[in-house]
């Protein structure tokens, strides 16, 4: 399908393909066996721009946007998931502090993201808050020149790696979500440690970690935005990040689909390829139309971010669900058609089914997505009476 | 520290055809990488540079398609690229390429180490950097696998010889060739290549560089292949079959046979 991408756009996509073909598969068996944070990759990720993608042009970035982003995710997760989310995450991290920082904080943080020589994360959720964000407990206490942090992060991606960390937390407890701030806080920082790493189905060369914070001062200055706007932040921040997501299960869904092409033409059975065998040409014809149709809506919904849009939760959480949810049919598919060769860790194909898992419950799950899309189509209707 | 690297494209195949009349490879229509080896050598330029400021700058004497070749260096961290292209510089043996080259160096002035692959690997002769460094007078080192330290007009480098590693001293500028091992090349950089796309890369012919004709190319050649052929083969394997009993007996019989034991 022809996306009408830039030379731009284009020389990015390729790069990234280049980068995850020669440096990322090799290794990537290995990272997943061995749960390793891939530190060499992310430093060829650096050498090569890629952190510089979704920073703007006045911070030593190339000021692409979110289309840009979801082009490298997805080449990245095309060959190996767990590194896609390494990277994406930075995004993710940093974009509030792009979009809502002061010119002071972002002179400060930004060029050292842009380069890669500094990871970020983002941390919102804890033990008692998944789904429901609003029900957080850690505080940032107003004090003299700064806020004290108290309370537990959960399930932190880059937590531990990462350097820059963009929390959400009360500064006022009373007002409940509306008292949410979205505060930065530098690793090192007294007071803050990291719990445990988690054991993970999928994307485990990724890194998943608990933050921990006790007494931990900041300085004022690193508050983004104004007190009680976390909440909000939050949700645009994801309305931003969740075509992300869904390049990132387009990027899994085309890597299990070319695996599995690949197998069932050299396979041979009953006298023929596999691939000769309709009921086998049934579900790859399905798996490479889901694949198209998954790309064109993610790339549209990015699009729409770049352009601008107020408001994007619908077609941002479209993305992520209908891509998600195709990764995870398009590798289980993938992994039944390859018959037990699929089922087994040498092949690639069962990482990428445990590595689609995880794109239809982070950022939202699936289902707290589609009730915001139902909302959204209550609210147009609404809207017309 | 100013570098010049010395690169050359190659065919990225090993299906290419012969010109019959001068035996030297067809290199029109085919996919061309730039020669594996020197990557590592543009690498190691492009780190010198890192660690002690200078300029990189990329020659190659090739055809025009050459160019894409050196855009790719100017991505992956060479500051500006040189093409010699002229019709008369085809058909060159090593001595002419590398007097070729030693004239650019000539032209572009002041350097401190011109640093080469260790050979090609279409050519596979490994004699373009040594001829390189005799013909601009200068200390050689081919084989290096380390530069050590770099200070006051100095180089220490470690080279790789067949049963180790010799460390050497050298006066700049100089002329090394480096193998494989010295470093791990890195990939392009997107503001890399957005640089590379508008790069200027100027084409010297053999009036820029000031040269007579009959010291270039097919003409300025000592040596002319004679003729090219695969070799055939004549050693056959063959494989015994059966119990693994009768399969040893075979094998003794055979060596027996031919006086071996």
């Amino acid at each position: 399908m022809e996306y009408f991408l830039s030379e731009e756009q284009k020389t990015i996509k390729s790069l990234a393909r280049r980068i995850a073909e020669e440096r990322i598969l090799p290794v990537r068996a290995e990272l997943d066996e061995k749960e390793e944070f891939p530190w060499a990759i992310i430093k060829d990720l650096a050498d090569a721009d890629m952190f510089r993608v979704f920073v703007p042009e006045e911070y030593e970035g190339l000021g692409g946007g979110c289309l840009e982003l979801c082009l490298v995710v997805e080449e990245l997760s095309r060959i190996c998931s767990a590194v896609a989310t390494c990277y994406a995450v930075n995004a993710l991290g940093c974009f509030t502090l792009i979009d809502y920082g002061t010119e002071e904080q972002r002179r400060k943080y930004l060029p050292d993201i842009a380069s890669g020589k500094k990871l970020t994360a983002f941390a919102v959720t804890e033990p008692t808050a998944g789904s429901d964000v609003s029900a957080i407990k850690t505080t940032a206490e107003k004090v003299e020149g700064g806020y004290v942090l108290n309370g537990t992060k959960q399930f932190i991606t880059n937590g531990g790696e990462a350097e820059i960390y963009t929390v959400i937390a009360l500064t006022d407890k009373a007002r409940g979500a509306r008292g949410a701030s979205a505060i930065l806080v530098e690793k090192d920082t007294p007071g803050f440690s990291f719990g445990k790493k988690e054991k993970k189905m999928g994307i485990r060369a990724s890194a998943t970690r608990e933050l921990i914070f006790r007494n931990c001062f900041v300085p004022e200055e690193n508050l983004i935005s104004k007190p009680g706007m976390g909440f909000l932040l939050t949700m645009k921040l994801f309305d931003h990040s969740r075509p992300g997501i869904g390049a990132q299960a387009v990027g899994i869904a085309q890597g299990a689909l070319e695996v599995a092409v690949d197998y069932t033409r050299q396979r041979i059975q009953f006298g023929q390829p596999l691939i000769s065998l309709p009921v086998v040409q049934d579900i790859l014809g399905d798996m490479g139309t889901q694949i198209e149709a998954a790309r064109a809506l993610v790339y549209a919904a990015a699009r729409m971010v770049d352009s601008g849009a107020k408001n994007v939760t619908e077609e941002s959480a479209m993305a992520k669900v209908f891509a998600s949810d195709m990764a995870m049919k398009v590798t289980t598919d993938a992994v039944q058609i390859c018959g037990g060769i699929g089922y087994m860790r040498d092949f690639p194909l069962e990482k990428m089914m445990r590595d689609a898992k995880i794109t239809q419950i982070y950022e939202g799950s699936n289902q707290v997505l589609r009730n915001a899309i139902a909302i959204e189509l209550r609210k147009r209707r609404a809207r017309t009476e | 520290m100013n570098v010049v690297v010395c690169l050359k494209q190659v065919p990225g195949t090993t299906k290419v055809k012969i010109n019959p009349e001068t035996n030297t490879l067809i290199r029109q229509g085919i996919e061309n990488i730039i020669n594996p080896f020197d990557t590592y050598a543009l690498e190691e330029g492009v780190r010198l540079k890192e660690r002690f400021g200078g300029r990189v700058t990329a020659i190659s004497m090739g055809p025009p398609q050459a160019e894409a070749m050196l855009r790719e260096a100017i991505s992956l961290g060479a500051d500006e690229a040189v093409l010699l292209s002229d019709k008369t510089f085809a058909g060159a043996d090593t001595w002419a390429t590398a007097y070729t080259l030693a004239s650019a160096v000539k032209k572009l002035g002041q350097y401190d180490l011109i640093i080469c692959g260790r050979q090609t690997l279409d050519g596979d002769t490994g004699q373009v950097g040594p001829e390189l460094a005799e013909m601009l007078n200068v200390p050689l080192v081919a084989y290096v696998s380390r530069v050590e330290e770099v200070a006051d007009g100095q180089m220490r480098v470690q080279r790789l010889v067949e049963d180790g590693h010799e460390v050497i001293g050298t006066s700049l500028p100089a002329v090394i060739s480096v193998v494989k091992e010295i470093n791990v090349p890195r990939l392009p950089s997107l503001r890399g290549i957005t640089k590379s796309k508008s790069a200027v890369i100027p084409v010297w012919t053999v009036q820029d560089l000031g040269v007579d004709q009959s010291m270039v190319g097919l003409a300025g050649s000592f040596t002319k292949v004679i003729k090219i052929f695969f070799p055939q083969r004549i050693c056959q394997g063959e494989i015994f079959q059966g119990e693994l009993e009768n399969q040893v007996e075979c094998l003794v019989g055979k060596l027996r046979d031919a006086g071996l034991v």
